[in-house]
This record gives structure tokens, sequence and C-alpha cells, in this order.
């Protein structure tokens, strides 16, 4: 039967590149998006980023929307429904339950992203954030626009930025991270400790191997206590401490859910019509040879309009291959990722005095080049993304690191 | 076809390179440099996918003879 309802569910980068995906492909059957938040699709990475930044002179900041509402009406010839969560799948009938209502597909993109966890105990608590949702960073601005002494639970990555920016505004911020090394699981332990470094000698207070016992406060956060006993004043607490895929609507719908929504290759979920991209998916990526579940702002955008095109076209499917690749900025310095880091050894081919201001390494995984993350290096770092992708040889990986350091020794 | 930056919006992050080193290569100041502005043969689809893969939506293609077919 040919497609005549395409359903996508989750109005972010996903959703928003598989609608786009298939009027491309000349799909002009009715599309409908579904998103949980009120407002149109807009991109997340700059919320912990630029969006935190200027001061009130320069108004309110924008919100990062991807299209207009015009252009989803009438060039995309979307119908939007906002501001509900889909609450509920039925493959047997092929409907979707958002609300009291029912929307029934011939094709549906799951797209429901990630939720930010919260730290337990501080519900109700003001001035206590996570940082995923355009919400969330306003809220989180305007208590750094208030100067905030700022606690940030969690080292990762959106921590890290959001820490950076506060000091750039000249906040007193501490770090607060469970693990005894930030990053451990993203970058491995030598290059996690080197990413550190960058607070440190940013003056950001960074305490690791302690968690948090309480954040206490009567209507507002007033303090965190650690679990050394030692208390940090705060008016602002951000918390980021991880994402959970947003499956649990998809109870009961027959679809295989652990840690994401499994698909194979293609991004099929094994369940007639159904597809899964972005944040939720847990696909089987043939380049690594394993299932993966990434929260990265490329696999999003091209996974959205892979699934698209498959679930429109079932019988012409392609799989989606990929090298990992995410980035990071903190305090001007820009930290770049791709491939996979859990690899049997890490070596630094080039690197300045400090580390921490410039420096490239690669990770091994057997005798293939499986990953590589740069500090400050933005002209090296895409070329291994092409060597990983062509399963480049680990010997021809360190060749190529030395042909580019002598470059470098004679300009 | 040929290859337009726009650098108000381009930070350099590099995804245009990793698919198609031909055209794009990001420097060490983390500037996109184009090594040429048009697209070579048989590398299009490559080239759609790095306009389609930019985060901040810095490119774009357009025909060779964009400014010559205007009235």
């Amino acid at each position: 039967m040919s497609v005549e309802h395409l359903v996508v569910v989750g109005a972010s980068l996903a959703g928003l590149r598989a609608v786009e995906a298939a009027r491309k492909a000349g799909f002009d059957g009715r599309i409908t998006l579904v998103g949980a938040e009120e407002h149109l699709p807009y991109d997340r990475p700059p919320l912990s980023k630029a969006f935190l930044e200027g001061d009130r002179l320069d108004g309110a900041p924008e919100i990062p929307l991807f299209r207009s509402g015009e252009t989803f009406r009438h060039e995309l010839d979307v119908h939007l429904m906002l501001g509900e969560p889909a609450t509920a799948l039925d493959p047997e009938r092929k409907v979707v339950c958002v609300g009291q209502r029912e929307v029934a597909y011939d094709a549906l993109v799951l797209a429901t992203g990630a939720t930010a966890r919260d730290l337990p105990g501080t519900q109700g608590l003001d001035g206590v954030h996570t940082l995923r949702t355009v919400d969330d960073a306003v809220a989180v601005r305007a208590a750094l626009e208030g100067g905030a002494r700022t606690v940030v639970v969690g080292a990762g990555f959106i921590g890290s930025e959001v820490a950076a920016t506060a000091r750039k505004r000249g906040l007193d911020v501490t770090v607060v991270e469970t693990l005894p090394t930030p990053l451990q699981a993203a970058v491995g332990r030598t290059m996690g400790e080197i990413c550190s470094s960058l607070h440190t000698r940013n003056a950001t207070g960074l305490r690791c191997g302690v968690s948090v016992d309480s954040v206490e406060g009567r209507a507002r956060v007033e303090r965190v206590v650690l679990s050394d006993g030692s208390v940090l004043d705060a008016d602002l607490v951000v918390v980021g401490i991880g994402a959970a895929p947003s499956t649990g609507w998809l109870a009961g719908s027959g679809l295989v859910v652990d840690d994401g929504i499994h698909c194979d290759a293609t991004l099929w979920t094994g369940v007639e019509g159904v597809y899964a991209a972005g944040d939720v998916a847990r696909w089987y990526n043939p380049l690594f040879d394993r299932a993966m579940r990434l929260e990265h702002w490329t696999s999003a955008a091209e996974q959205g309009a892979r699934a698209a095109r498959n679930a429109l076209d079932p019988p012409t499917a392609r799989s989606y291959s990929t090298v990992p690749y995410f980035w990071s900025d903190w305090y001007g310095s820009r930290i770049q990722f791709v491939g996979v880091a859990d690899a049997d050894e890490l070596v630094i081919v080039d690197a300045d005095p400090d580390p921490g201001s410039r420096c490239v390494a690669l990770y091994r995984a057997g005798d293939a080049v499986a990953g590589a993350m740069t500090i400050n290096a933005p002209t090296e770092i895409m070329k291994y993304r092409g060597m990983i992708a062509k399963r480049a040889s680990w010997r021809d990986a360190l060749s190529f690191a030395e042909s580019r350091r002598a470059v470098a020794g004679v300009s | 076809m040929k290859v337009v930056v726009d650098y108000g919006k381009c930070t350099g992050l590099g995804i245009c390179e990793s698919l198609a080193p031909d055209v794009f290569e990001v420097n060490d100041d983390g500037e996109l440099e184009l090594k040429q502005s048009s697209v070579p043969e048989g590398q299009l689809e490559d080239v759609e996918a790095a306009v389609e893969g930019c985060p901040t939506e810095a490119l774009r293609l357009e025909p060779d003879d964009s400014s010559a077919d205007t009235e």
C-alpha cells in the first residue's frame, strides 16, 4: 500500500529533517508533525552556548527556530500539532494517540528525543534547572544575568559549556562531578583529564569524586551539600547529568525498547511502517558493526532524513552508517570528537606543551583507527573522520599524523 | 553548480570537509576555505550532503550561471 499520510512524532531536529526529506523526495501526501513543546522546531546546540551569553542590553535572545510557521504550513505543507506529547502507539490499528486525539498513519517516524535527567529531590525548588529545552535556557539565562553564584552538577559537555558561559560573565562557578575524571565514558580518562584542565585554568571550581547529598533552600535554592560534607552556596544549580530516551509513551506498543528504540541498519523498528531517528533511536551502525544510540546533532539530522525516505518506500530502504561526530565550545576552545572512544589505546599525536590549549589524539581499536579528538585543531579533525569512514589502519593514521606534524613544522 | 558560503553563519565545524574533502577544508584558524567553488564532476551528491549537513545552514548551491540568467 502506498503511503498517503506520514506522521512524524517529535518536532526537533530529526523530526524537522524527516519532514523536509519527505518533501524533497517528492512525497505529496499529508504530513503531520507532532511536538510536545509549544515552540516551533528549534536548534538545541546554541542553548548552552550563544543563547546564554550577552546581557540585558542585547534584549531577550531569539529562539533559534529552524523554520517559520509560514514555511511549515505553506512551503512544506505540514500539519503541526504542537504543545502536547504523543501518549501511545497502537501499531495494529496504525494510530498514534496525542492527548484525546487519535492520529492515523501509513508511515511513522519516531523522533521523540531524550529527556534531561533530574536531580532527585529538587522538584519544586526554584533556581534548579536542567538544560534541554528553550524554556530551560531562558530560565538559566535569567539567573546568569542576575549574577547567580552557579553550581553545575555533572562535568559533561552541556554542564561544562554552561560553566564556561557563567565564567565569561565573571560569575563564581563550581562544577561537581561524581566520577574521579570528567567525560571518561565520552572521551576516555586521559582526554577527560585534559578537558577538565580547561575548567581549572579558567578559575572554575572543579570538585570530582564527590556527589550531591542535598540541594537546600526554602522556596529558592540556597546551597548544595556534597557527599564529603562540604557546602557550596548557590543561587543557580544547573543539572547536566545526561538524558534518557523518551520512550515511556511506547509501553505496550510492541516495539523493542531498551535504552532507545531498537532499529535495524535502515532505522526500521521491526514493526510495519514504523521507523525511528535521532536521540531516541538505537540502531545498528554497519560501519562499526554494533548497535549505537547517539545524542549528536549530525546523526539526528541525517537519521531523520533517512528514516523518512525509508518509511515512504521500504523496498528501497537504505542503511544508515556514520562516524559519530560531536563538538563542544568551552572558554573559547573548540573540542571536537569523531568515531568512538572505547578503544584499546590512546595516543596523543600532536600537542602544545600544554595539551589543553591544543592537541590531537587518536584512538586505536584492534589494528584500525576508531576515533580522534582535537582541542583547537580544527583543520586536523575531519581528515581523521574520513579515514575512520574508510576503515583506515592504525599504522596509516599514525603516519598521516606524522606527515601533518612535518607540514606544520615547516610552515 | 557552485558552492556559496555564508561566512556570517559558518563557525568552521567541518562536517562539510568530512563529506566532500575535495571542495571544503577548515584551516588552522577554524575558517572554512573552498578548495574549488564549482562542484567537481561526480561529487554533487557529496556536496549536497555537505550543504544539508551544515549545522549553521551556512552553505548553499547555486547554478553556475545564476547571475547571467537574471533579467
